[in-house]
């Protein structure tokens, strides 16, 4: 009973901020919902509907492709700068220090920064492409072709979190494997292969899936720098979601969205964790 | 040259070196850029030859910034330190007691239900924002004040304790050795006096981490704040630099290069004041796995 007691504000928390919240989105993705009026139960209708809106495979499209760019490129660039950090060289601290700062900044001053980084004309990016030669150079988010590979970019300069945790994973390798892969004349790369990525693929594992829920959600950055143009080319899921709801007031539709998200999260953390088997190695087992 | 000096260690340390040096330089231009410029007068923006130091340093576009017509800084800076004051308190302490019940007592259900917490922080927040949103509306109907147009639903939630904090303070509590707790039983303590006399003060570096990350998340909020929140009086400082820049972008870029140096500012701060807590806390929610 005292540990029910301890938990009964979380408990109350959870149960009127999250679950019931849940079911109810459940239930208005089944209705004609507009706020202004109360729900309307209408049964697939909405699902059905999503299913023919062009702009709903194009927001998924586009979101699909944000996170086959953005998250394989964000691990391997995390990864590899935690193994550079974790090498025993002098001034490790200052670098980690300036690895970690740009994961500091609220998203909306970042997306403030990189309007101003990759501005056409004016823009430190396209101000050096040109002095070092470059003549066309891409008008970036103003371009249809290159603006999403320019959020995947910058999202790159964000990425100091999952290198701490790689890093803090890399720290707990025991150093006895690698001196007895050294005395077995295993070379860097070998030990690399062969100790390190073994060893930490529970924490690649962690980083992945929390990459997939949190790239399939990108909001901040797209809503702010390019509001989803030019011609809907960094329109994205949570966008529409959030245009269906507050914009157009279709609650109802913006539910179903929610829903069909939630199992795409649920679906590629089930295939992440199901793989897992395969290449993740929990120490003891 | 030595031998020594082109070992194959040697070279691998000037790579790696070399390497470091090049991704923090890449890492760090951007924090130069956006303060150069925050500096810089607007024609020096607008020349096509950019300088890399601002000539003349134009020191009063800070100043500028507060006292623009199209904003309001200091009104929404004061909104942010309000929300996140309240926030602050309640996630911390409601936090603290839910992660206490995890960590310290046994009783049925108890790891069903941390597995659940846990899970809580996988899903993504488009599934409840509608409800919440219409959660808050019925409120307003109900409890006779307004909450949607308030700061109501941005820290009343966070009194609830949120899973990411729990989990981190129940990771330091099961820490503490058990017979502390034991000891101040047999001298007639009650199970919150435990708590709040015993495992609370010992726990001040974790508690600290805790009130760390849960102020730069309210700091850092933008959908919550743009769900909510409505008129420009009531903005939060990352909502009010998004106004700001759809009214006064394209243009003004070194007043909205002051203005974001204002808003990363108070971050970058409190991590170099608690350099060393911060890397911690970040380690440990990778130590699930």
């Amino acid at each position: 009973m005292r540990g029910m007691a301890f938990l009964s504000p979380w408990l109350i928390g959870f149960f009127a901020f999250t679950l019931i919240p849940i079911v109810m989105s459940l239930y208005y993705s089944f209705c004609d919902y507009s706020l202004l009026q109360p729900p309307l139960f209408k049964g697939l209708q909405n699902y059905r509907l999503l299913f023919r809106d062009p702009v709903f495979w194009k927001v998924l499209i586009n979101t699909a492709i944000y996170a086959a760019m953005a998250l394989p490129l964000g691990l391997i660039a995390a990864l590899g700068m935690a193994m550079l950090l974790n090498l025993k060289i002098r001034g490790q601290s200052i670098y980690r220090t300036i690895i970690f700062l740009p994961s500091l900044v609220p998203a909306a001053a970042s997306a403030m920064l990189w309007l101003w980084l990759f501005n056409a004309k004016l823009g430190l990016i396209n101000v050096v492409l040109r002095a070092v030669g470059f003549v066309n150079t891409p008008g970036w988010l103003t371009d249809v072709h290159w603006a999403m590979p320019a959020l995947v970019l910058m999202s790159v300069w964000g990425i100091g979190n999952t290198v701490i945790i790689f890093l803090a994973g890399l720290q707990d390798v025991p150093r006895e494997l690698y001196e007895a892969a050294s005395i077995d004349g295993a070379t860097a790369l070998r030990r690399a292969w062969h100790v390190t990525l073994p060893m930490i693929s529970p924490i690649i594992f962690f980083n992945l899936v929390i990459g997939i829920i949190g790239t399939l959600q990108v909001f901040v950055l797209p809503f702010i720098m390019t509001q989803g143009g030019p011609a809907r080319s960094t329109y994205f899921y949570t966008m529409y979601l959030y245009d269906n709801a507050f914009s157009y007031l279709k609650m109802g539709y913006a539910n179903a969205m929610a829903w069909v998200q939630l199992l795409i999260v649920l679906a590629l953390t089930a295939l992440a964790a199901w793989s897992s088997k395969r290449w993740v190695h929990y120490q003891g087992n | 040259m030595t031998s020594q000096t082109k070992s194959p260690a040697y070279l691998g340390k000037i790579a790696a070196h070399s390497t470091l040096l090049v991704i923090c330089v890449v890492a760090f231009v951007p924090f130069f850029w956006m303060l150069s410029t925050s500096l810089k007068t607007l024609p020096a923006i607008m020349a096509k030859t950019q300088t890399i130091l601002p000539h003349p340093f134009q020191w009063h576009n800070y100043l500028d910034v507060f006292r623009n017509e199209k904003a309001n800084f200091l009104l929404w800076t004061r909104n942010t330190l309000v929300i996140a004051v309240l926030g602050v308190t309640g996630t911390t302490l409601s936090s603290a007691v839910a992660a206490y019940g995890f960590a310290r007592l046994r009783f049925r259900g108890r790891n069903a239900l941390f597995i659940i917490m846990l899970s809580t922080m996988m899903l993504p927040f488009p599934v409840t924002m509608v409800s919440l949103f219409s959660l808050f509306r019925w409120l307003g109907d109900h409890t006779g004040m307004a909450w949607l147009g308030t700061f109501k639903p941005l820290w009343v939630p966070l009194w609830f304790g949120s899973a990411f904090n729990i989990f981190l303070l129940r990771q330091f509590f099961i820490t503490i050795p058990n017979e502390l707790s034991e000891s101040a039983r047999i001298d007639g303590c009650s199970e919150f006096g435990i708590f709040w006399r015993i495992i609370m003060p010992l726990s001040k570096p974790a508690l600290a981490v805790v009130a760390l990350f849960a102020f730069l998340s309210i700091w850092n909020d933008f959908l919550g704040p743009l769900v909510y929140l409505q008129r420009p009086e009531q903005f939060t400082l990352v909502l009010g630099l998004q106004n700001f820049q759809s009214k006064a972008g394209g243009t003004s870029w070194h007043l909205l290069m002051a203005a974001s140096v204002l808003v990363i500012l108070p971050a970058l701060l409190l991590f170099f004041l608690a350099q060393k807590s911060f890397i911690e806390g970040i380690a440990t929610t990778g130590m699930k796995g």
